[in-house]
């Protein structure tokens, strides 16, 4: 396969074909972040009108897990006319464009780094409204419905818990602590009863756009599926989505209570603090996976980078704060 | 200090690498912005870990080693001695005896993370 090279030039022949309008391109940069899809910010003057700021966002090399970015887009769109905040989506990557599978979106302004985010003073204001914030949008993505949605995989517990399991006897590094982790899982696994909800997948700090107002936009829609909706609660109280501020459970800038009480408020589903705790436990155990997976990624050739050889030994902390949830 | 069994010079491996993450964190973090200037952190934070690996790994080995043949009941190599015990607990064969098995594992935890980020550990005053 030919490697593929994203430039202005690429950029506006992708631009002038899918607006139907010739297109020119400034500002091109490559984003840092988002260690497992390369996104791209630029520019683009399209006709008379005013500069479009917008994002590309790809797959650097084969997929590693996760929807494709067809489905992504498809789900930004059913997410934004749900009344979710996200960045409209402007056109899907064709064959034609020649880089590679992605889309293209607007670029909305704000911050992502947590650490700015949970420290900066410019933020203080915002962080008084992010929890009630979370609830609110995970509400509304768990309300969307499933009809609208591109084609998505059921992914409850155990159906995670088993894939687990196999992608890491796949590395066949052995991890007593994550087995440690899975059995109980495993055991005190949801059944569900309830008819699947659409799964954020990544709903965290480090996924939201804020601004003074608090949260404009949630990204990376990457690890969407349906399931089970608590799933995204738990996610979001995972220590490593804290970034040091350990004692505010939510996003390091928020409590438990205040969280699981604005969703029940607008979903008017009671979430109790042992279901969360499950799904924080999951959390946990899935971010280590994933951190090993990254870690893999590098070492088997499929994208060579400093930022995933490093995440492989991150998997310490996550088995970590496992043994630590175990025990409490 | 000085290691008694080596032919090589020094600098030792160890101090090589102290000398290329502090090339890293004094002149390509201030000279770089964005995603380079990132990387370049992530780059010492990794020249960090080997830094204690080698210092480390020697003893943290030895001690491990020591644990999982008095858990286990046999000896064996660290990795087929962990794979035994990854094993068993996938199988259930540890969900009666939880006690003996979890101060064992979280000792290796915690010896992985002396080496990749000592300072994810709780202080004395935070335990």
């Amino acid at each position: 396969m030919a490697r593929i090279r994203i430039d202005e030039e690429h950029c506006a022949a992708a631009c002038s074909r899918h607006f139907g309008s010739d297109a020119t391109i400034a500002n091109l940069r490559r984003l840092s972040g988002g260690a497992s899809r390369e996104t791209w910010s630029f520019d683009a003057m399209v006709a008379d009108g005013p500069p479009q700021e917008l994002v590309l966002r790809r797959d650097p090399g084969s997929s590693i897990g996760g929807t494709d970015r067809s489905t992504e887009f498809h789900l930004l769109r059913a997410a934004h006319s749900a009344g979710v905040p996200v960045p409209e989506v402007r056109f899907l990557l064709s064959e034609a464009d020649g880089m590679g599978a992605g889309f293209v979106m607007e670029r909305i302004a704000g911050e992502t780094i947590p650490r700015k985010i949970l420290r900066d003073e410019q933020y203080e204001r915002a962080r008084g409204l992010l929890t009630s914030q979370c609830g609110e949008i995970a509400a509304q993505i768990h309300a969307i419905s499933l009809d609208d949605l591109p084609a998505l995989p059921v992914q409850n517990a155990r159906t995670q818990i088993n894939q687990y399991r196999a992608v890491l006897d796949g590395f066949g590094e052995p991890h007593p602590a994550f087995e440690l982790g899975l059995r109980w899982l495993d055991e005190r696994a949801p059944t569900n009863a309830e008819e699947p909800r659409l799964v954020h997948g990544d709903f965290r700090n480090g996924n939201f756009i804020v601004d003074e107002n608090g949260i404009k936009s949630v990204l990376d829609w990457d690890l969407a599926h349906l399931g089970d909706p608590v799933e995204d609660l738990g996610w979001l109280c995972v220590k490593s989505w804290r970034f040091g501020n350990s004692d505010l459970p939510v996003g390091g800038f928020g409590t438990a209570k205040e969280l699981l009480d604005t969703y029940a408020a607008i979903s008017e589903t009671a979430v109790d603090e042992e279901q969360l705790r499950y799904w924080e436990v999951f959390g946990t155990l899935k971010w280590g996976v994933i951190c090993e997976l990254q870690g893999f990624t590098h070492l088997n050739g499929l994208v060579r980078s400093v930022e995933l050889a490093a995440l492989g030994r991150r998997v310490a902390e996550m088995e970590w704060d496992l043994l630590e949830l175990l025990d409490a | 200090m000085p290691d008694p069994d080596t032919l090589h010079d020094r600098p030792s491996a160890a101090e090589l690498v102290i000398a290329v993450r502090e090339y890293l964190e004094q002149d390509v973090m201030p000279a770089t912005e964005g995603r380079i200037a990132f990387h370049a952190r992530v780059a010492a934070n990794v020249l960090g870990i080997v830094e204690r690996e080698l210092i480390l790994g020697a003893t943290q080995a030895a001690e491990e080693r020591a644990r999982l043949v008095e858990l286990l009941g046999h000896e064996g190599t660290i990795r087929d001695l962990t794979i035994e015990l990854a094993k068993s607990i996938r199988a259930g064969d540890w969900d009666s005896r939880q006690a003996e098995v979890l101060p064992c594992v979280r000792a290796a935890v915690r010896a992985k993370l002396e080496v990749a980020n000592p300072n994810y550990l709780p202080t004395e005053e935070e335990k």
